[in-house]
């Protein structure tokens, strides 16, 4: 059979079952795939001996019988998951040689339900970023091209987004902080999705902003997301955040029916300026579930204009406290240091050299906003308006609204090293969909909802009730439907 | 808008424990000026009697018997030092 690495994960399981395929043959043919996809930068260490291993095992496994859905999926992993004794780093200097002596949970939930990792994700450096252009490894590059530019994949799981987009792995892991899965995932036109905070364990994700932070799934299929959401998620007594609930079956709650189920469209995210290209699919987007049986209601979060703000304030400070443990002494870079150096001077050279241009800013906006006489001003206030941006989706909820349908990014791709210039806070703009909903910890998805004029994919984003990722898989599945998106990149690289 | 001059930014590198170079520092004061001046849309809110978000799941921290529950692998610890002698990581003299 040829093509095999461009399956979905659902149809390489039902394949494998049937014994018609085998994970060897899938996983060399993502291997062939990623070796021939130099130009996109995805893949930044590749593990095709590792891979073929597991892939053996888990035919053997199969053979048996009785094997877990993920059991022969070839899969990639974001750099920012610590794999055993493959290169972890985050996308950053500081971490180069880190090889770790421990699994993620999360990843180590794949592996031993059988998916075989084909290797390591180009990410923004520590996931700080929304195009791919802060990574130590250099630009991803979106598969996606209308012309001669390069596009960004977008970021923080940029890497992922390109690699699931171009067919080079099945699906791929990605974390999700302000937008990190749903933005590249809209980007590329593929499935991204963060589920509620606590749902997967951080344990062994090198950490950005702790109370942010989600793992989830990056597929070509919203039912694909379900199968691989579900292999992912579950509760980890090592992530003391992880929430202690039973794992529902998700793709057996994709059932197409979303019949009197009620869909909220927030006024606030119509922002001034935004593109008519994108807000003619937003409301493409509510006519399509409304044709299935959904009721369509205007509500209001009225705090939404807050988010962007309160978020810069609140990640740059956590991650000023997580990424302080880079230090040169225990793992990665240490620079090398001149006669009568101390150790502060150790810490300081290292850190200079480790991190990169984006990591120093926000490290040095969360030291400051944390730094005495001005803790109250900024950081006690973004965390009191963190709590009404909550409110606001707690209001609506209560009110009967069960998912929120929004544009899942303010653009389509735009051209690597375009934004080079422009103010930090430009770029910050990328997230001003997303973002809420890590603030208020709620599961959201990007699903690919149709091509702009220029033939770039657009995605939506539908936002959901803490804990209730199988309802909004099945909304998801719904729009997914209807939107019928089949586009698929032309190979160039 | 929030002005932070070059001696703020000075300390605040200082702080992060980040070297910047004298020359970068003008720089770094307009980067961060911006970004603290975006962050001041917040003042606009009444946040009068909210209380500031201390987890987004409401959820109690769970507990364990205080006890040794891991350990005694001091080699893969020091596995990634880059500097590790005789079962310690190493590092520059702290103590004249």
């Amino acid at each position: 059979m040829s093509d095999l690495n461009k399956l979905t994960l659902a149809d390489a399981r039902d394949l494998l079952r049937k014994g018609e395929t085998s994970s060897v043959a899938l996983t060399e043919a993502c291997l062939s795939a990623i070796e021939g996809a130099g130009a996109l930068n995805a893949f930044v260490h590749k593990t095709p001996d590792l891979a073929l291993e597991r892939a053996r095992a888990a035919d053997a496994r199969l053979a048996q019988g009785d094997a877990p859905a993920m059991c022969g999926l070839p899969i990639g992993i974001k750099d920012l998951f610590c794999t055993e004794g493959v290169a972890s780093q985050a996308a950053s200097r500081i971490l180069q040689g880190f090889r770790p002596e421990y699994e993620s949970s999360v990843s180590a939930k794949l592996r031993d339900a059988g998916a075989v990792m084909l290797g390591k994700l180009n990410m923004d450096e520590f996931a700080m970023g929304s195009s791919n252009e802060t990574s130590v490894y250099g630009n991803a590059v979106n598969p996606w091209k209308v012309d001669t530019r390069d596009l960004t994949p977008g970021g923080s799981s940029g890497g992922s987004a390109a690699a699931v987009a171009a067919d080079l792995c099945l699906a791929a892991t990605g974390t999700d902080t302000g937008g990190s899965i749903r933005q590249p995932a809209a980007f590329t036109g593929t499935v991204g999705i963060k589920p509620t905070y606590g749902r997967c364990s951080r344990w062994g994700i090198v950490a950005f902003a702790s109370s942010l932070d989600q793992a989830g799934p990056m597929t070509k299929t919203v039912r694909d997301a379900a199968i691989m959401l579900e292999a992912m998620c579950g509760h980890d007594p090592k992530d003391s955040t992880s929430a202690d609930l039973p794992v529902p079956d998700f793709e057996a709650m994709l059932t197409g029916d979303i019949r009197g189920k009620t869909i909220g469209i927030p006024r606030e995210y119509r922002i001034d300026g935004m593109p008519e290209e994108i807000a003619a699919l937003w409301d493409r987007g509510a006519d399509m579930l409304r044709d299935a049986g959904a009721k369509i209601v205007e509500i209001s979060l009225p705090h939404t204009k807050y988010a962007l703000p309160a978020y810069y304030v609140i990640a740059p400070a956590e991650a000023s406290s997580n990424l302080a443990r880079y230090d040169g002494v225990r793992y990665g870079h240490r620079a090398s240091l001149a006669a009568g150096d101390g150790i502060t001077e150790m810490y300081e050279k290292t850190r200079a050299e480790g991190f990169g241009p984006e990591v120093q800013r926000r490290v040095m906006i969360g030291t400051y906003v944390l730094s005495a006489g001005f803790y109250d001003a900024y950081y006690n206030r973004a965390r009191k308006v963190r709590t009404l941006i909550k409110r606001d989706f707690e209001t609506v909820f209560a009110d009967g609204v069960d998912a929120i349908l929004t544009p899942a990014t303010p653009s389509a791709a735009f051209g690597l090293g375009e934004m080079a210039n422009a103010d930090p806070v430009q770029m910050y703009l990328n997230d001003v969909f997303t973002v809420t909903v890590n603030l208020a910890g709620l599961p959201g998805i990007s699903v690919p909802a149709g091509l702009d004029s220029a033939g770039l994919p657009l995605g939506l984003q539908l936002i959901g009730r803490p804990w209730e990722e199988g309802d909004l898989l099945n909304t998801a599945h719904v729009l997914e439907d209807a939107a019928g998106f089949v586009a698929k990149p032309a190979k160039w690289w | 808008m929030s002005e932070i001059d070059h001696e703020t930014a000075r300390k605040v590198a200082k702080l992060s424990r980040i070297a910047v170079p004298e020359s970068d520092l003008p720089g770094l004061a307009n980067d961060l000026s911006r970004i603290l001046t975006f962050m001041e849309e917040l003042n606009e809110v009444d946040v009068e009697g909210v209380a500031p978000m201390t987890s987004v799941t409401p959820m109690r921290l769970t507990r364990r018997k205080d006890g040794v529950t891991d350990g005694d692998y001091q080699d893969k610890i020091l596995s990634n030092a880059p500097d590790a002698r005789e079962g310690f990581f190493a590092v520059p003299k702290v103590v004249e």
